[in-house]
This record gives C-alpha cells, structure tokens and sequence, in this order.
C-alpha cells in the first residue's frame, strides 16, 4: 500500500516536472556533471604537471615559494645530467631487453597453455585449472625467499635469468586465465573445419587460434610489457651489478644517492614514465579490452 | 596381387590395433597435458618447490653463507616475541583496512561519473585512468617529493588555503595517510572495470523501473547495486590481495619509517631475508603472509560471496 503510494506520488511529480521544462532539468545535470568531471581531472592531472614541471627547475627556482607552475627558463640539462649520472641508457637497455623477453615468453607459452584449458577436454584438467586460479591469488612474495635460494643454486644472481626464464613456464597464471577466457569465445566451428581439413590440434592453437586472437595476445603483451617494466622487488633481490640494472633500480638508487635534487629525481622518473604513456596513447583500447576482459568475464 | 591383397588385409586390422591402444580420450588426455606442460613445469619448478623450501626453512637458521642449522621451532616461537612483527601487520592492516574500501568507493564514484554519452567523456575516462599505469617506482619517486614538507605540492596547496604545514613523511602519525591518499591517485584499474560493469546493465531494468517511479537512490539501491556486486566482489578481492603486497612505496618513499610506521609486511620480509639474511625467519613470515590471505579470502568469499547477485547462475 505505502509502496504504490510512493511511486504514485513520485511518478506524478516526475511528470509534472517533465511538463514544465525537461531540457533544463538535463542541462543542468551536464553541467553539474561536467564540473565535476574537471574538477576530478584536475586532481588526476596535478601530479603529472608537478611531475614535468619540476623537471625543467633549477635547484634555486625548485625551492621557491610559491611554486612557479612554468619554469621559466625550463632548464632541459636536468634530463642530460640524470641520464649522465648513471649509465641510463645501460638501464634502458635492459629493461628493454627483460620486458621484450617476457612478452615473448607469455605470448607463446601462455596462449599454449590457454589453449589446452580452453579447448582440450583432458582428465584432470578442472584440477590443473583450479591450481592456476589458486597460484593466481597467492601473492609472489611468499616464494620470493625460496626462489632466490634456487637461483643463487643455479648461479642465476646478477644475471637477468630468474627475472626472464620462469616466464616462459606458462607465462603466469593471470595470462593463461586471460587467454583461455578469449579462447573460449571464438567459435569452436572454425577449429572443427580445420580439423576436417587434417589439422593438428598443434595446427589449430597455431594456424587458426593464434591470428584469430590478435588483439587479446597485444592486450596480453602489453600488461606483460608494463609489469616487467615496472618491476622493482625482482631486479632487486636479483641484480647486483649496475651493468644489469633496469631502469627501475636504476631510478631507486637514484633516490638514495640523490636525495635533495629532486629536478633531476623528477627528470629521471620523467623518463620512465615518457615510454609507458606513449605506449598507452598507441594501444588504448587494448588497455580498455585488457581490464574489461579480467573484470568481467572472470 | 598377393602382396597388395594381404597389404589391404592388414591395414584395416592395424587401425583398429593402434585404437585400441590409444582410444580417442586417451590422445585428448596426452595433447591436453602436452599444452599445459609449461605450465605444470613451471608450477613444480617455481611453486612446489619453492614452497617445500620454505617449509624445511621454518624450521632452520641460515644466513645463506654457513650450513642451515636445525632450530626446531625457534623461527614460529619467535613470531610472537619478534617485536617488530606487530608493527608490520599493523602497518599492512591498516594501510589495507582503509585505501581498499576507500579506492573501491572513489573508483565507484569515478565510474559512475563516467558512465554518459556526454561530448569529450573519452578524454575524461583516459585522463582518470591513465595514473594507475605509472610505474610504482616513478610513482613512488613523484610523490615523495609531493609530499615533501618545506616545498612538496601537498603542503603547498594546504598552505595556500591557509592550512597548517604538515609533517608528511617525518611524521609517524602521517606517513600511512601520505601512502594511502597516495594510493587512491591510482583507481583508475578497477574503476574502468566498474565502467564495463555499469555499461553492462541493460537500460531496461532502469526504464521498468521509471515506469514504476523509482528515483535516482531507488536505482543505484535496487538496481546498479546488485548487478554490479559480482564486479564489486571481483575488485574487492584483487584489492585485498594487491594491498596485501604493497612494497614499492614504502621501499622508496619512507623506509618502512618514521619509527616503523610504514613497515609493510613484505618490505620486512624483504629486509629479514635480504638485509639481515635471516632466511629461516623471513620464510617462516611468508608463510604467516600466506596464511593470512589465505584465511582473509575465506572470510571474504564465505560472508561476502553469498551476497553476491549473479544474473546466470551456473556460467
């Protein structure tokens, strides 16, 4: 009874309310929503111009108060001298060098396993499929200590090894999730047909899945690319050398070894950041896919 | 003609020889296991493994120099009188109990903010999210310097509104909120995967539900709510766990200090096994670290799991 009552008394107003002037009701409701929104991106955005701003400061204009928001002249030698002070580019290279490697790693050795949880109806595959989701929610660091033990066994410290060729066992429980939930969405027809026509069921995960999985393996590729880039507790527990540092250890002992010059901190941490947001303009709706496809059809 | 005969005569026995010998689920079974080989290597290699050694080192000292020595259970008694221990799960419980739920409801926020057709909302969705692909690192650096008492950005604006000057990072009391507000800069993961959700939920349900005069809180309560609790659930439990292993910011940015206060339970692993090389304690703290995600996801999926609204039940 309340309850009609309710929606009665509401539905009559909602009406009244449209008789008298729907549009300005919705306009004001865009505008209220766009103030808010750039408000909010102001706050998201603030950081960043910190960020580059404080790079093209002086050691004198970076501790003025009030802050100036444009540095003026902006001092481009702070990005010279913080790539200088260390052997960046050595840094940069290896970075390089780990990420690519784990990007192959995952896209082959992931997309197999996928494959083989997607499509193969194997005994015990429910067992092995549960034991991916468990390693999925079980954090990295309680094996930490115990692999560091095996790979100093193996004479595997200092060299990028325990960062690259674990990877290729499987790639990681998350990629394999990811990619047996794409593979499960392409039909299972074309595979049949290929079949038909003679092929492995190696000629199907590779002539007929792969191609069709283009934009799931990027999407892979590109989380790979960012984690291994972003990385920080592995090169540091196993890299001893500058020679094999990454760019992110090698930003970390920049920290320690520069503490008050924050232009060239924030030159440093420019740069690292530089590659991943370019990447991020070129392969946006890979991000999109990526995220959307682990939150929702998990 | 004899030949090709009996050659006629035994192919047709041979295949149904070889069948027998390999029936149709028995090859699935043997290409089924060669897919997923990398993947049941890696796991003994980089798992089981590793997961037995954490076990025989719970019960030895080694300091990875000299023999392990036999401690019995010196490693497990020492837990509870190890006195920095306490201030680590503190650090990690609190920094979890408050960044998660507040990120989830900031995420939320932004999500439904985000949630039109409005000319340039692409532009905004890109600049909410692009934060949360900082790398920790140039993240971590960033915002030390953010929260820098004489000149960071945070005091400068707290000034400018005629605040006090406050002692981020110097302080035990205001490190941890410094990290968490830290935290909240990147949402832009699960409030993407909220967008999906909410973009998911068909206009339908919200027009049956005009007709029957639900207003705009009678939507979010008894429509958006609901369908969105299963994706609710999912950022909850990636949320815990990620929360669970922050590490980076309080490496780089405090130190685990002032006076401990930002001491997270993996940088003090970190600093047992590879500053005091005592790996028997910092296994025997891994596996504490386990057992309480272990026992949080139970209590997570046990009393929040069966509130979950699933639309197909069974997919």
């Amino acid at each position: 009874m309340s309850s009609s009552d309710i929606s009665l008394s509401e539905s009559t107003s909602v009406s009244a309310f449209e008789e008298q002037a729907p549009p300005s009701k919705s306009r004001w409701m865009h505008w209220f929503t766009y103030i808010l929104l750039i408000a909010v991106a102001a706050l998201m955005l603030f950081p960043f111009l910190w960020l580059v701003s404080s790079s093209l400061k002086s050691q004198v204009q970076i501790f003025a108060y009030p802050p100036e928001w444009i540095p003026n002249p902006p001092i481009w030698q702070n990005y010279v001298d913080a790539m200088t002070f260390r052997p960046f580019h050595i840094y940069l290279r290896n970075s390089i060098a780990i990420a690519s490697l784990n990007v192959i790693a995952v896209v082959l050795t992931s997309s197999l396993c996928a494959y083989g949880f997607a499509r193969i109806r194997f005994w015990g595959r429910e067992f092995w499929f549960s034991i991916v989701i468990a390693t999925l929610l079980l954090p990295s660091i309680v094996t930490l200590v115990p692999q560091f033990i095996i790979f100093t066994r193996l004479g595997w410290i200092d060299t990028i090894l325990p960062l690259t060729v674990p990877i290729f066992f499987g790639g990681g429980a998350f990629n394999i999730f990811l990619l047996r939930q794409f593979f499960r969405t392409i039909p299972e027809e074309l595979a049949d047909a290929a079949r038909i026509d003679g092929c492995s069921e190696f000629g199907i995960y590779w002539r007929v899945m792969m191609p069709l999985s283009k934009p799931a393996l990027i999407t892979v590729a590109i989380f790979t690319f960012l984690a291994s880039w972003n990385d920080l507790i592995g090169p540091l527990v196993y890299l001893r050398t500058p020679d094999t540092y990454t760019v992110a250890i090698g930003l970390a002992q920049f920290r320690g070894a520069l503490t008050t010059r924050w232009d060239l901190q924030m030159a440093a941490a420019t740069v690292m950041v530089l590659p991943v947001v370019v990447l991020f303009f070129f392969a946006q709706r890979y991000f999109i896919k990526g995220i959307v496809m682990t939150g929702l059809k998990g | 003609m004899t030949t090709t005969a009996e050659v006629r005569n035994t192919d047709p026995r041979a295949q149904p020889l070889l069948k027998r010998r390999l029936t149709l689920s028995q090859r699935r079974n043997i290409t089924g296991y060669l897919f997923i080989s990398p993947f049941i290597l890696g796991f003994l290699l980089w798992f089981l493994i590793p997961a037995l050694i954490a076990l025989y080192l719970t019960v030895h000292r080694w300091n990875l120099i000299s023999a392990p020595q036999f401690v019995g259970l010196d490693n497990i008694e020492h837990l509870f009188n190890d006195p920095l221990l306490p201030q680590a799960l503190k650090a990690t419980f609190t920094y979890t109990i408050v960044a998660v739920p507040l990120g989830l409801l900031i995420s939320f926020g932004l999500a439904m903010l985000l949630n039109n057709q409005l000319p340039g909302i692409g532009i905004f969705r890109t600049i909410f999210y692009l934060p949360s692909i900082i790398p920790a690192v140039a993240s971590a650096a960033l915002w030390a310097w953010i929260f820098n008492t004489e000149f960071g950005l945070m005091n400068v604006l707290i000034r400018s509104l005629g605040g006090p000057k406050v002692p981020w990072l110097q302080s035990p009391d205001w490190a941890l909120p410094a990290l968490i507000i830290m935290s909240l800069w990147s949402v832009g993961g699960s409030m993407i995967i909220f967008l999906a959700g909410l973009q998911g939920i068909p206009d339908i349900y919200y027009e049956a539900a005009e007709i029957d005069g639900a207003g705009r809180w009678k939507k979010l309560r008894h429509i958006t709510l609901p369908m969105m609790s299963p994706v609710i659930f999912f950022n909850l439990i990636i949320g815990f766990i990620n929360s669970f292993q922050v590490f980076v910011a309080g490496y780089l940015i405090t130190d685990g200090g002032p006076t401990n206060a930002t001491l997270f339970l993996v940088l003090y692993i970190y600093r047992t096994a590879f500053r005091s090389l005592n790996m028997g304690y910092a296994a025997t703290v891994s596996w504490l670290l386990f057992f309480i995600l272990m026992g949080l996801s139970f209590l997570v999926f046990r009393y929040i799991g069966n509130r979950v609204y699933y639309e197909n039940p069974g997919e």
